[in-house]
């Protein structure tokens, strides 16, 4: 139980570290698990809701969803092994009460797509959440909303939408579970998880 | 950076703050909600020879129906009685002089047969069925997201766990006259939605398309079910038969829909949307058609949309700063603002409302009588209970 305790803060901790970064560490260049090297960048911690220091000025309530991108049968994604680690640090986040992939959040999901463009067994898993200010079934349907935004602009990146599963978890898996904006904004959030897929499960047919 | 700071900030403040002053009013000018007009006395009552929990039952079924409790003098009905031994009741109408009700309860539990007291004494009383023996289910949750449904009489005794899913559940809802109910559950990975029929234990899986599939809605006879799916790559609301084949797509918009219900005649659905990145209500027929907006002026973003069984009121959550539980005419009016909470759920007598309060961060249930405003909390009855659903 004692062990339990001081892994959960710890688990957390790192959690929130790897979802935001370390703010004084400045990110190097990390070599990628097949040699895929990133163009280096600085690091921008997720912006207060409505501000944008670093891009050009964006209306926080645009929103694209210029057409709809059907969705691959669930058992398409059957049986893949999660990572949650590799793409962790590329987490994306939203102003209050809106899908709107800001900007400056572009950077990550360029990260992302290049990932993806390695090894086109991999598929992606985003996750849609919510601050926990929200009404449930409201959250739930705005976090899934966040995940397809992502999904879209992804696919305007050159990742095939087929090889992208989402999932709305509300506001059920906060990052931070503070009641203030700084957790608020951190929870406001996309997260990516490569998935793998499963050397010894046999490949399933697509549902037609 | 700083330079652009200083000029970018006030500009995107000011934005902000235009858009949200905007979104406090609705698009009509001010209105006044006409809380003089609406709005009932309570009925006053007596009780006596009543004790413990007998007496506790019928003070809370009594309050969220209506009555308030006054000396005999005082009372336009007195109820006496005992349960020293069975229940036993009395109901004297004190204007017509005359004993209205005198009955006897045995054979079942003490909070059973005092509902049954609570109910009888309502139908002398209003001609009106009493809601002392009907059952809610709702979400249990714990602090990491995990929950399960939960099935309990309407005051939150007796609960009993539905699901034993081990990962996060959402939204159940009665199916009308049965014992059965739909919900959402991520027990398969994915939020998906199920169907269990606590009476025959038939278990159905409904909704397993790619996406999420949420917020599942039965029809008042049962034969449909609307919910809000994105199989087809936009949030949308969509309408299938009762075990999810010959699914219908009912909405087509960017926007995100949630919460659909529908009215008592199966005519329509109700459900939340946005226009404009503003929240607003609107009903389709449920056939599929034309959208139709709900207007709801001076009770703004609103969400979670519940129709009466009488099909005179919407009941929603409204957003000012806090969250707040409103009605507004089925027919079109202005809403009147009742208590802060969320997510309602109205009991088959169309007065009474179960919702959800959250007080320091943490939800539990209450019920509220619409008419006399009057509430009482349930508490918590396991972890985080919320989005309560009201038997019918």
């Amino acid at each position: 139980m004692k062990t339990m305790k001081m892994i959960y803060p710890l688990a957390l901790a790192l959690a929130v570290m790897l979802a935001t970064g370390c703010k004084h560490q400045p990110l190097n260049v990390t070599p990628m698990p097949r040699g895929i090297t990133l163009p280096p960048r600085e690091y921008v911690p997720p912006t207060m809701p409505d501000t944008n220091p670093t891009g050009p000025k964006i209306n926080p309530f645009s929103n694209p969803f210029s057409s709809e991108i059907p969705q691959a049968p669930q058992n398409v994604f059957d049986g893949m092994i999660e990572d949650t680690n590799a793409l962790a640090a590329y987490a994306i986040h939203f102003p209050y009460d809106s899908a709107a992939i800001r900007d400056s959040e572009k950077m990550n999901l360029q990260s992302v797509a290049a990932e993806l463009a390695t090894d086109p067994a991999t598929k992606l898993l985003v996750t849609g959440n919510c601050d926990e200010r929200g009404t449930e079934e409201y959250n739930r349907a705005l976090g899934e909303r966040r995940a397809l935004a992502a999904r879209e602009a992804l696919a305007k990146l050159g990742l095939d939408p087929m090889r992208v599963r989402t999932i709305s978890y509300g506001k059920d898996q906060p990052v931070d579970p503070g009641h203030d904006k700084a957790a608020w904004q951190k929870n406001r959030r996309d997260e990516f998880i490569l998935l793998h897929p499963n050397p010894n499960a046999s490949v399933g047919m697509p549902m037609p | 950076m700083k330079k652009h700071l200083k000029i970018c900030l006030p500009v995107l403040l000011t934005i902000f703050a235009v858009n949200f002053a905007c979104g406090q009013s609705d698009q009509n000018p001010i209105q006044i909600s006409h809380k003089i007009t609406f709005g009932q006395k309570p009925i006053p009552i007596s009780l006596d020879g009543f004790s413990g929990e007998v007496l506790s039952v019928l003070k809370f079924d009594l309050y969220v129906q209506g009555f308030s409790f006054v000396s005999p003098d005082a009372a336009q009905y007195q109820i006496s009685g005992s349960n020293s031994g069975n229940v036993i009741g009395h109901v004297t109408d004190r204007v017509a002089r005359r004993e209205i009700l005198s009955r006897s309860y045995a054979g079942a539990s003490v909070r059973r047969e005092a509902h049954a007291l609570s109910d009888d004494i309502v139908f002398a009383i209003t001609g009106k069925k009493g809601i002392g023996q009907t059952k809610i289910a709702f979400k249990a949750q714990s602090e990491n997201g995990d929950g399960e449904i939960f099935v309990s009489d309407f005051d939150g005794g007796n609960p009993q766990v539905i699901t034993h899913d081990k990962t996060i559940v959402s939204a159940p809802a009665w199916v009308p006259g049965r014992l059965a109910l739909y919900y959402n559950s991520y027990r398969l990975g994915n939020p998906d939605i199920f169907y269990s029929n606590l009476a025959t234990g038939e278990a159905r899986t409904v909704a397993r398309y790619g996406g999420s599939n949420i917020s599942p809605a039965p029809s008042p006879d049962g034969s449909r079910v609307a919910m809000i799916l994105d199989k087809d790559g936009w949030v949308d609301l969509y309408v299938a038969d009762a075990d999810g084949g010959n699914l219908k797509r009912l909405t087509k918009s960017a926007e995100d829909e949630s919460s659909p219900c529908w009215s008592p005649d199966g005519k329509w659905i109700c459900f939340a949307t946005k226009i404009a990145e503003r929240r607003v209500l609107e009903k389709i027929p449920a056939d599929g058609g034309a959208v139709q907006r709900i207007p709801t002026p001076g009770a703004p973003n609103p969400t979670e949309p519940d129709w009466s069984p009488d099909g005179k009121w919407i009941a929603f959550t409204a957003q000012m700063g806090e969250f707040d539980i409103c009605i507004v005419p089925a027919d079109g009016g202005n809403p009147v603002i009742l208590v802060p909470g969320q997510d309602p759920s109205w009991s088959p007598n169309s007065r009474t409302l179960i919702f959800t309060k959250l007080s320091n961060w943490r939800y539990s249930l209450s019920v509220l009588d619409v008419f006399t405003k009057q509430v009482k909390d349930i508490g918590m009855i396991s972890g985080n209970d919320s989005q309560p659903s009201w038997a019918k």
